[in-house]
């Protein structure tokens, strides 16, 4: 018997220790606990009103929740990410969360802070998320900030959460979204961004927004009247021009080649999947096409990773305008063209979506892989241009 | 100030952390702050670790611990003791495991 090395710390992120087990069948599970939300912000994908009480019976309760969770541990789960909506408008956050943690889970939070509560940041600093909370802000001025999500108060009550989470170190991290009413905000978030301990780097924003994911077309063209421009995001996401060069040639070495006809070249479905506030198991938070989500309240986490997301992952593409697009551009790693993108715009798992194509190819343009109206399918040096840019 | 064990003590695990076993791997996870160094920190355990945590229940001393465990192993039981308190003096030192006061 010997005692040498019985014990070892690592970080929760790292791969186990040397065994050579199988990739775990659920490494993380995301949770959408409501897709109700406390702000009504013009730009978001998902957030009915906080009031909204069809919405709130249909929810799975506090057991069904806990059931999938205790599932998701048998499975060898080791984080679940609860969002929404606003999670925390939940009555029995508190209660999932403890849960959640004395399983052993590891809990990341999504929230707009507006609901953390003296109590709740004490149950955080008490019992560690053990992943940094992740908080959106819409703005520096309560004015931009209100602008953004429609709610008079609410920058009030984020920033009263924040400080609340500042006062007891409980770490978490700040990104934005950019918006024609918070843009002139920037310079004044990041500033104050960089003085938060745990940011280890710039925030991070959202700007070309994705569409409503249970295709509401009213609330679509409000989303489509704020997203950014092609050229704006592009001028945006390259304004600190030679760190994004630098992360883009590593990125394009890695990245840039045709996906073909499978449609699912991304890991959803693969080792995690989103649980949605009603008993749907998707296989990424974005893609409720009907054909690809999994009914939990019939089945389990385990029959849908093991039989429902492979089948609908062997999916291939029959529409002709993406077989004669997408499955040939090379551009594939840099756009966000994807089944749930799809269905979002399209209510198709296949439609090529104009504007993350344009998005795609104003980067391209940008980095000198194409030509000033060159459509990145039709190339056919892409792997020498890519491999003059990446050695540039 | 740092505790030391005895070998006439009882220990059990902290009811501050949840053992799990995730694809035969043994994960120790603190459950609150306070246990381990880092916001991040969780513990894996070897063969050995894990044979003498699934012993300690609350219960038994870590000598009778040893003296069991000695049956199993090609060594002396003194030896034995010392490697099973040298593992639960680690595991004190962190929070993972906590004494049971004597009755």
């Amino acid at each position: 018997m010997t005692a040498e090395a019985y014990l070892v710390r690592r970080n929760v992120n790292q791969p186990s220790s040397g065994k050579i087990s199988p990739p775990r069948l659920l490494g993380r599970l995301d949770m959408i606990l409501t897709e109700r939300c406390n702000n009504n912000c013009v730009h978001c994908y998902i957030n009915l009103p906080s009031g909204d009480l069809d919405a709130r019976k249909k929810e799975l309760s506090t057991d069904e929740i806990k059931n999938i969770l205790k599932e998701a541990v048998t499975l060898g789960c080791m984080m679940v990410r609860f969002s929404g909506g606003e999670p925390l408008l939940r009555e029995d956050f508190g209660e999932l969360y403890l849960f959640a943690r004395r399983q052993g889970l590891k809990v990341a939070i999504f929230t707009n802070a507006t609901c953390i509560t003296p109590d709740l940041a004490d149950l955080f600093a008490r019992i560690p998320p053990k992943e940094k909370i992740e908080i959106t802000v819409y703005g520096m001025k309560q004015e931009s900030y209100e602008a953004v999500t429609c709610v008079p108060g609410s920058f009030a009550k984020a920033w009263r959460g924040i400080h609340l989470l500042q006062e007891r170190k409980v770490p978490f991290v700040v990104k934005g979204a950019l918006l024609p009413d918070n843009k002139d905000d920037v310079d004044e978030f990041e500033a104050w961004a960089a003085t938060i301990p745990w940011m280890e780097k710039l925030p991070g924003y959202s700007m070309f927004f994705d569409l409503r994911c249970r295709r509401e077309e009213g609330k679509n063209r409000s989303i489509m009247a704020v997203r950014a421009t092609p050229e704006n995001g592009v001028k945006f996401m390259t304004r600190r021009k030679e760190e994004f060069l630098k992360d883009q040639k590593q990125f394009c070495s890695q990245f840039m080649r045709p996906s073909g006809d499978k449609l699912f070249s991304c890991g959803s479905g693969k080792g995690g999947g989103c649980v949605d506030a009603y008993g749907g198991f998707q296989m990424c938070m974005m893609l409720l096409h009907p054909d690809t989500v999994y009914d939990l309240k019939q089945g389990t986490l385990q029959d849908a990773l093991e039989r429902s997301f492979p089948a609908c992952r062997n999916t291939t593409a029959v529409n002709k305008d993406y077989l004669q697009r997408c499955a040939r551009c090379f551009l594939k790693g840099l756009c966000e063209q994807c089944p749930a993108k799809s269905w979002a715009e399209h209510g198709t798992l296949d439609t090529p979506v104009e504007y993350f194509c344009q998005v795609a190819h104003a980067q391209a343009r940008f980095l000198g892989l194409i030509g000033e109206g060159e459509k990145a399918w039709e190339v056919v040096d892409a792997e020498q241009r890519i491999e003059k840019f990446v050695n540039s | 100030m740092q505790k030391h064990v005895i070998l006439e003590s009882i220990y059990k695990p902290s009811e501050d952390v949840v053992a799990r076993d995730v694809q035969g791997e043994f994960v120790i996870i603190p459950i609150t702050s306070g246990i381990g160094d880092g916001q991040d920190d969780i513990f894996t355990m070897n063969d050995t670790g894990r044979v003498v945590w699934d012993h300690l229940d609350g219960k038994r001393t870590l000598k009778e611990i040893g003296l069991e465990l000695s049956g199993n192993y090609d060594a002396a039981p003194g030896q034995v003791e010392q490697d099973v308190a040298g593992i639960v003096q680690e595991l004190l030192n962190k929070n993972i495991v906590v004494e049971v006061p004597a009755v």
